[in-house]
Order: C-alpha cells, then sequence, then structure tokens
C-alpha cells in the first residue's frame, strides 16, 4: 500500500483529496502545514507528498528543502500543488528538487495518473 | 614727589597693563574684549603725548590752531564708511598685517615698495616715538621734587628702563602668532584701557583748572584778553594762516589712514566691519572731548605761570603750582599712558613691516626654504621681536642725542609730512586702475627727498650748525631753492610748505609715470582687485591671471614650511572643497597659486609670499591684452555661469520630480501586478476546492449519502467565499477609485453599533464571548450608516476570529472630542503581531507574508474599512500601545 501525504491548509480541498486517495488504496497523512508535515513524513516515511506552497509557519518550498536534505526521506516523491502558477514560481519548485509541479484548480482524476505514473 | 615713589607707581601701573593684556588673551573670546567700544578705543591711541601735552603748548603760544590735527581726522570720518570699509575688506581678504603690506599687494606683491614704504614709515616714527620718551622723561622730572637724583647715564635712566618693559611687552603680546595679520586682543584692550585713562585725568584737569582754579570759561576768557599776545594767538591771521590750516587739516587727515599705529588699529585690528559704525560718531565725539578744554588750560597756564617753563607741561605745572600732587600725579599717568598706546601700537606695527616687508624678503627666504616649520615660526618671530627691541633702543638714543631741541608738536608734524608721502599711492591707488608700482616707488622717493631737503635739512642745518645760510639763502645761493620757500612760496609755515611741495611733486610723478609705464600684468590684475573691491569677491574667484607651470606637490611643501603639515593639509582641503578640485590634481592653477600667496601673506609679507611661491612656480608673463580679456571674461563668465546654474538647479528640481513621479508609478504598477496576483491566487483557492469536490462527487457512486453531502455543502461554502471575495474586491475598486457615492445622513452611533452587535451576535454567543458596548449617550453624525455598518462588522468579525472562546470579551467605546467622534473596538484575544502594524490596512496584507499566511476572510477588509473612514475624512488606526489583545480606533468628525 503505497503512502501519501497531503499537506494543504485548506480543508475542503484536502478533503477532496484524502476521498480520492482513500479510494485509489493510498495510505493517507494530512498535514496542515509544514512543520506538521515533516513530523509526519519522518514518522512515516510517505512514498509521496503533495505539498502546497502558500501556508501558515513553514510554506512549502522550505519544506521540500526540509524533505530533501532527510536522507531516511530520499525516495519519498514531492509533488507541488499550487494555485502559483507563474513560470517563475514553477522553475523555482522544480528547482529546488520537486519531482512534479502542478497547479491549481487541477483535475483530481489528472492528478492520480500523475501520482501512479511517478510512483511506477 | 619723591622719585622712588614714582618709580614704584609706575611699575604698579605697568603691572596693570600687563594684567590686563594678559586677561585678556586668555578670555579672548569674552563679550568684554570683543566689542566695538574696544575698538573705538583703540582708534584714540591717535592722541599721543603730543596731543596730551603738545597740545596745550599750541594753544598758549598760537591759539585754536592746535585744533587742525583733530580737523583732519573729523573730516575723514564719513569717508570711513566708503573707504575704510574697503581698506579693511580687502585687507582681510589677503591677510594683510600692514600698510607697507598693503601698498605692496597693490602694485602687485612689488617687493622693493614694500620696504620702501617700511623704511618711510620707520623713517618717520622712530624720532616720533622718541619724542614720547622725551616726554615721559620730562614729566618725571617736573613731578619728582628737586632734590631727587637726576640721571646722568643711560643706565640708571628710569626712561631707559621703561622704554625697555615697553619692548618686552610688545615683544610678549604681539608676536603670540606668526601670522600678524592675527589680532593682538591684550594690546588692544591696554590700549582701550588706556585711551579711557587718558581721557578721564586730561578731562579731570580741565574741569579742575577750568572751574577749580577759575571760576568758569567766561572768568578765564576775560582775564586771557588782557594778556599781550593775545590777540595774536586767537585770531586768524589772513589767507595765509587760511593755507596753514587747510595742509595741516590734509595732513591730519592722511595721517589717520596711513600712520602704521592707525593702519595697525583700524584694519588689522578690525574684527567686523559694522564696528565702523560705532567709529564714526564715537570717535569724532572722543576727539573733541579731549579738546574741550586745551585752550582753557593754556590760557590758565599763560595766566598762572611764567615765560620760563615749558608750555607744553601746563597741565603737569598748574596742579603742581597749587601743591595739588595727586591731580599731577594722575595727569601724569594719563600722559604715560597716551605714550604707552602711542610707543607700543607704533613698534608693533613698525616691527610687522621691518619683518615682513624688509628683513624676510631681502635675506631670509632662502633660510626658510631650508628649514622645518617650527623653527621658522621661531625665525619670523624671533626677528619681529628684535625688531621691536632694535626699534624702541634706536628711538631712546635718538631721544638721548638729538631731541633735547625739538617740542613734541615739531616732531610730530615732520613725521606727519613723511608718512603723507604714502597717500597719493595708497589713495589714488585704491580708485585709479592705472596706478604702477614703478610710479608708486618714484612719486614717493621724490616726495621724500622733497620733504627732508624743504624741512629736515633745514631743521637738522638749525640743531648742529651754526651756519644758516643754506636756509637763509638756498642751495647754490638760489633765491629759488631756498628750502623754506621752494619756488618763491614763502608764506606758508615750514611744515605746510613742506606738505605742498612734497605732494605736489610726489602726486604728479604718480599720475604722469603711471600714465607712462602701464605696470606688468600682476599690477594690472590686483589694480583691479584692489579698484573695483564691491565685485571683488567674484573678481577673487577666477582673475587672478597667471600662466605657466607649477605643481601643488611643490606648493605644498613650500606651505608646510611655514604652516605646519597640519595647518597646510587643512588649508588645502579646504581649497579644494571650495573650488571643487580632486585631491589628485597635480597642476597647480591660479587659484591655488593665489590661494597659497595669501596664507603666507600673514606670516611673511605679500612681497615675500609672492617670490617664495614663485620659486616653485615657473611663471609665464601674460601680456596685458590677456589680462583685460580673462577679466572681462570672468565676469562673463560669471554672469553666464550663475545663469546656468540657475537652469541646471531648475532642471535637476525637475528631473528629480520626474524621477519621483517615475518609481512612483513602477511602485503603483507593482502594486497592482501584486494585487492582481493575489487575487488570482485567492479566487482560485475556492475554484480549486469546489472543481475538486464536484469531480469527486461525479465519480462518488458509491460515495455514502453523508459524505456526499458534506462534499455539497462544502461546494456551497466555497461559492460563498467566492462571491464575497468578489463582492469585497468590487467594492474596494469602488471605494478608492472614489466613484461610490456615500449616502451621508444624521445617524445615532449608539444605535448603528448596536445594529452591528446584533449582526455578529449570533456567532459571538456560539463561541461564548461577550461584546459589551459601553454608551449611553445620544451622539449624532453624519455618516453612510451601511458603510459605517460595514466598517463595525468587520472590526467585531476579526475580534471574533482572534479571541478566545468562552473567555473573549470585545468591547466598544464611543468618544466624543470636540470636533470628532472617536470609536474603539477592542478585544482580549492574541492581538496583531508588532510587525503586521504597518500593513496590517494594505489590500491582502499578508501578501508581506505571502507564502506564509493565509487570509482570513478575504484580506480585504480592513483596507475596505479604511477607504470608508477616510471618505468620511476620518482616520482609521491600530493602537500599538494596546497589548492586552487588538484595539482600534477610528474616527468619523462630527
Amino acid at each position: 500500500m503505497k503512502k501519501i501525504l497531503i499537506v494543504d491548509d485548506e480543508p475542503n480541498i484536502v478533503m477532496s483529496l484524502e476521498y480520492t486517495f482513500k479510494k485509489k488504496n493510498f495510505e493517507v497523512f494530512i498535514a496542515r502545514d509544514g512543520g506538521e508535515a515533516l513530523q509526519i513524513a519522518k514518522d512515516n516515511i510517505p512514498d509521496v507528498v503533495l505539498l502546497d506552497i502558500m501556508m501558515p509557519n513553514v510554506d512549502g518550498y522550505e519544506t521540500l528543502k526540509k524533505i530533501k536534505s532527510n536522507p531516511s526521506l530520499k525516495n519519498t516523491k514531492v509533488v507541488f500543488l499550487s494555485a502559483k502558477n507563474k513560470v517563475a514560481d514553477i522553475e523555482k519548485g522544480l528547482k529546488l528538487g520537486a519531482d512534479k509541479y502542478l497547479t491549481k484548480p487541477f483535475s483530481v482524476k489528472k492528478l492520480v495518473i500523475e501520482i501512479e505514473e511517478l510512483l511506477n | 614727589m619723591n622719585n622712588y615713589l614714582l618709580i614704584t607707581i609706575i611699575v604698579i601701573y605697568l603691572a596693570f597693563l600687563f594684567l590686563i593684556a594678559f586677561w585678556a588673551e586668555k578670555n579672548s573670546k569674552s563679550r568684554w574684549v570683543n566689542n566695538p567700544y574696544i575698538y573705538v578705543l583703540s582708534l584714540a591711541v591717535y592722541c599721543s603725548a603730543w596731543t596730551y601735552y603738545g597740545s596745550v603748548g599750541i594753544a598758549s603760544q598760537s591759539g585754536i590752531s592746535f585744533l587742525t590735527i583733530y580737523l583732519g581726522p573729523v573730516i575723514s570720518i564719513p569717508l570711513w564708511i566708503v573707504v575704510m570699509k574697503k581698506i579693511i575688506r580687502i585687507s582681510k581678504q589677503h591677510k594683510i598685517s600692514s600698510i607697507a603690506d598693503f601698498i605692496s599687494l597693490r602694485y602687485g606683491n612689488n617687493r622693493f615698495l614694500g620696504a620702501l614704504v617700511t623704511m618711510i614709515c620707520v623713517f618717520a616714527i622712530v624720532p616720533y616715538i622718541s619724542l614720547q620718551l622725551k616726554a615721559i622723561s620730562e614729566t618725571f622730572e617736573i613731578i619728582t621734587d628737586e632734590t631727587s637724583y637726576v640721571s646722568t647715564s643711560v643706565l640708571d635712566d628710569s626712561t631707559f628702563y621703561i622704554a625697555v618693559l615697553l619692548a618686552v611687552f610688545v615683544a610678549f603680546f604681539g608676536t603670540q602668532a606668526t601670522d600678524a595679520s592675527q589680532r593682538r586682543k591684550g594690546i588692544m584692550t591696554t590700549v582701550a584701557v588706556e585711551s579711557i585713562l587718558k581721557l578721564v585725568f586730561f578731562l579731570v584737569i580741565g574741569i579742575y583748572v577750568t572751574f577749580f582754579l577759575f571760576d568758569g570759561t567766561t572768568q578765564i576768557y576775560e582775564k586771557a584778553s588782557q594778556l599781550d599776545n593775545f590777540r595774536e594767538i586767537t585770531s586768524f591771521n589772513g589767507l595765509e594762516a587760511g593755507f596753514n590750516w587747510m595742509f595741516t587739516i590734509a595732513l591730519s587727515f592722511f595721517a589717520i589712514f596711513l600712520l602704521p599705529r592707525q593702519f595697525h588699529v583700524a584694519v588689522v585690528e578690525n574684527d567686523r566691519e559694522k564696528y565702523l559704525k560705532k567709529a564714526i560718531w564715537l570717535f569724532p565725539l572722543y576727539l573733541l572731548l579731549f579738546n574741550v578744554f586745551v585752550i582753557f588750560i593754556a590760557w590758565g597756564g599763560n595766566l598762572t605761570l611764567t615765560d620760563e617753563v615749558n608750555q607744553d607741561y601746563y597741565t603737569l605745572l598748574l596742579p603742581l603750582h597749587h601743591d595739588n600732587l595727586i591731580l599731577a600725579m594722575l595727569v601724569f599717568l594719563g600722559g604715560f599712558s597716551a605714550v604707552i598706546s602711542m610707543v607700543v601700537v607704533s613698534t608693533l606695527a613698525l616691527s610687522t613691516m621691518v619683518s615682513n616687508n624688509l628683513i624676510i624678503p631681502y635675506g631670509f627666504l632662502d633660510k626658510f626654504i631650508k628649514s622645518n616649520p617650527e623653527k621658522n615660526a621661531n625665525y619670523i618671530k624671533n626677528i619681529r621681536r628684535i625688531s621691536i627691541f632694535s626699534l624702541i633702543i634706536i628711538a631712546y638714543f635718538f631721544y638721548i642725542n638729538f631731541s633735547y631741541e625739538l617740542s613734541l608738536f615739531s616732531i610730530g608734524l615732520i613725521s606727519f609730512v613723511v608718512i603723507a608721502q604714502l597717500a597719493p599711492s595708497f589713495f589714488i591707488g585704491l580708485f585709479w586702475n592705472r596706478g604702477s608700482a614703478r610710479a608708486a616707488k618714484i612719486g614717493m622717493i621724490i616726495g621724500v627727498f622733497i620733504v627732508i631737503y624743504t624741512l629736515i635739512l633745514p631743521f637738522v642745518f638749525n640743531v648742529l650748525a651754526e651756519n644758516n645760510s643754506f636756509v637763509d639763502q638756498g642751495l647754490f645761493r638760489v633765491e629759488l631753492l631756498k628750502p623754506y620757500a621752494l619756488f618763491g612760496i614763502d608764506f606758508l609755515s615750514p611744515e605746510a610748505h613742506a606738505f605742498f611741495w612734497s605732494m605736489f611733486f610726489n602726486t604728479f610723478s604718480f599720475l604722469i609715470f603711471s600714465l607712462l609705464s602701464k605696470g606688468n600684468y600682476r599690477e594690472r590684475n590686483y589694480a583691479e582687485m584692489f579698484v573695483n573691491s564691491s565685485n571683488y569677491a567674484n573678481l577673487q574667484e577666477g582673475a587672478f591671471v597667471w600662466k605657466g607651470e607649477a605643481y601643488v606637490s611643490d606648493i605644498r611643501n613650500v606651505l608646510t614650511r611655514f604652516l605646519g603639515e597640519e595647518r597646510t593639509e587643512r588649508a588645502l582641503n579646504l581649497f579644494n572643497l571650495k573650488y571643487k578640485v580632486s585631491k589628485e590634481e597635480e597642476r597647480a592653477d591660479s587659484r591655488l597659486i593665489n590661494f597659497s600667496e595669501k596664507l603666507l601673506t600673514g606670516s611673511i609679507g605679500s612681497a615675500s609670499a609672492r617670490i617664495l611661491i614663485g620659486s616653485v612656480a615657473k611663471e609665464q608673463p601674460v601680456s596685458l591684452l590677456e589680462v583685460l580679456k580673462i577679466l572681462e571674461e570672468s565676469k562673463e563668465t560669471i554672469a553666464t555661469n550663475k545663469a546656468l546654474k540657475e537652469k541646471s538647479n531648475e532642471l535637476t528640481i525637475l528631473t528629480n520630480q520626474l524621477k519621483e513621479a517615475n518609481s512612483e508609478l513602477l511602485l503603483q504598477d507593482r502594486l497592482k501586478d501584486e494585487f492582481l496576483d493575489t487575487i488570482a491566487h485567492e479566487l482560485k483557492t475556492p475554484i480549486t476546492s469546489i472543481k475538486a469536490a464536484s469531480e469527486v462527487l461525479t465519480d462518488g457512486d458509491d460515495m455514502p449519502d453523508e459524505l456526499q453531502s458534506k462534499f455539497l455543502n462544502n461546494i456551497v461554502t466555497d461559492a460563498d467565499r467566492l462571491a464575497r471575495l468578489i463582492h469585497n474586491i468590487l467594492d474596494l475598486e469602488k471605494l478608492s477609485s472614489g466613484r461610490e457615492e456615500l449616502e451621508i445622513q444624521s445617524n445615532q452611533i449608539s444605535s448603528t453599533i448596536e445594529k452591528a452587535i446584533y449582526g455578529i451576535s449570533q456567532i459571538a454567543d456560539s463561541k461564548g464571548i461577550n461584546v459589551i458596548h459601553k454608551n449611553g449617550s445620544e451622539t449624532i453624525a453624519k455618516y453612510d450608516e451601511d458603510r459605517m455598518l460595514q466598517v463595525l462588522t468587520n472590526l467585531l468579525s476579526n475580534a471574533l476570529k482572534f479571541t478566545e472562546p468562552e473567555k473573549g470579551i470585545i468591547k466598544v467605546v464611543t468618544k466624543e472630542k470636540k470636533n470628532e467622534i472617536m470609536i474603539i473596538v477592542e478585544d482580549n484575544g492574541k492581538g496583531v503581531p508588532k510587525e503586521d502594524f504597518n500593513y496590517i490596512f494594505d489590500k491582502f496584507y499578508q501578501s508581506k507574508h505571502q507564502n506564509i499566511k493565509k487570509p482570513m476572510g478575504s484580506g480585504l477588509g480592513l483596507a475596505i474599512s479604511k477607504e470608508i473612514i477616510e471618505s468620511h475624512q476620518g482616520e482609521i488606526w491600530i493602537d500599538k500601545q494596546y497589548k492586552k489583545g487588538a484595539r482600534f480606533v477610528f474616527t468619523i468628525p462630527k
């Protein structure tokens, strides 16, 4: 069973994602900000992290850096899921080491496909 | 009086003067030392022993002709405002330290001219100083009793020791600074004090004679009119006497400008030009007071004393005759003061001239170039000190050997006539730019020779030789060459006669030679500066015409020799700053040459300064045409420069304005971009949520009903959020663009607040938060109630959001002020972070912390509230001092 960590501070969005990935047989973890996400990731070593950028306290970029610098999470894929859709933002995200950068609003179906592709 | 007692009194008095000088030097910044009265009183150094004793002597023999010596200065005084101001201004700018320096500078720093002026001054003044010493000695003898010891040699002559003490005084207080153009406040203060003393004592004796020895002025007049020679001494003896009067007045007119001591006190020691304003009425008043009683004392003396006594000393003899020793003592001290101040200032001025214009430029320059600054400063000071002692000693021996025969008045007049030889080049040179150095030299030399021939030679012959054929019959027995009646003019007094002819030939040759020889460019240059001193400041900047090669480092070396490293560095920095010259500049331009010469002038005189600077600067002659062209150009350039500067200033201002506008636009543009960005982001969040939920629902056949309705509910909330956001954005846009018209009506503020509280009461109740409205008043204000509700609701909702459930307390307070109503909404929640104080009213203020904070609500509430309050001409702010939670305050005008 693949583990997915959803990091977003918008509960409604999280709710849809949680439902979708549970249905796809993922083990779903949820975090509301970067700090929480890091703790959960360390404890559970998820296969993939869905990461929002604009969050309270620790933002997405910062969280990504920390995940990447943690050796136990070296196999964890990180996908940005953000409303920031300027080229500069996307480049920044990918440069920092994100495996994918998806913009909001997104299609749930496509998101699932992208994640599954990434994990195979 | 016992002469030891007298010596004791003299010594005490001198000590007192030392003390004053010392005190003044120490308190040189004090108001007591720096004021126009000190300046005016120091001008009274003009009144020497000649005034104090000599006037009475003249008055007793020749009547009121003693007055001429004071009429000249009085007549000249109104001119001071123009002429003296000009002289002072030029002197200050060029650090002029003596009249020799002044004349030498006017004629292009001419070395020989400076030396010539110095020699003329020494020639004129040294005998004059000896006369002053004579006055001390004679009055000393009069006042000591006949039984006293009378000196027989120099070493036990008290006058000698007094002279030496005066030399010590001048050497000590006169050479404190190397720069001779600096003020000697100690000496000037003592001179001023002495001026008061001599006037007061003279008035005391005048009043004593007139009102105590006689019964007032009328009685003296009546008695005196019965004397044999009364008519002779009180009337005006025809046209010839008129000429004598006129010439003597002219003589004293010149003297007040040209006497080295007068130039020193009036120009070198002048601190502020405005002191002249006080001088032009106070100084004539001083002279007037001094002369009020002269004639009465003279008559009183004539009536009381025999012909055998020296009339010069009536002031002493009269009180002694009546056994009033104390009064005689006071008179003696007054006369002593007059002597001291004259001797002190004269030697000071002469020593500066001798050192700066004679000794240094003729022989010490090479030495200076090789030596170091401290040594140089010492050399300069020592040269001056030696000059001071030499001058006083020479004067003393002159007195011992020659002056027994001479009266104060005659020697005084001779020295005036000699000094007057400086007048043509001095006065004409100030107003006529053609005057040249050569002409000045020739004029002066001819003038002095004529004075020697017509006045001094016969005088010496009269004293020394029995044979007076030269005087009686003329040189080579030529009638027309008779020294007292040159070319047949035989009706003038010897002094007036000498003055007339010397001035005539002096002025004539000065004018002729000036017209014949134009003088070199340097002379023309300085002439222009002196003559056009009103636009002097402008001229000075660019007018000094200098062509050639010079290096800054060479000039720096020369300056260092005299000023030392530190002062040179400071001076050059100042120069670079003033003329905006780069420090790296290697080549010196005319301005630096000019500046450096000026710096050195105070220490070594203008001619030496030029020679020194000239030694490191290879100068090339500039033709007269070039000079005139440059002068003309510099005037034009200055005008053009000024216009350009103004224009460029205008442009700079405009450019700055444009820059500001541009950066403001850029900022607005950036803010707009940011705003749009933020809006897009804010809109996307609910849309994302709606879209995701919808997709999930579309696929969710097997979804439980409960979950389904949850998703549906989410969609509704997010749609609401979206709608609210859009509404707020539009609202804000409307408000900030001013398109929104407010519906302003009179409303009761408390009822509006109640309505707002009612609107949020449900949420407040559900969170268990207590909302208190403290106000019973019925204040009415004019505002748009819907908008006001919006503001209040926003503030209240914020407060609700940031307070803890069950514990939260929100207070709304209304305060009525004079012109406005203040409404406070405060809570006991977590408050606003300090760093956000400044952004809290910005649109989406979280945007500064974009990546960190999510907006609560739309992020536009406070921005909208601010717009609303401001469109009501009110203000809204957050109370930064409030620590217990958040406190928002806003005002609206009544």
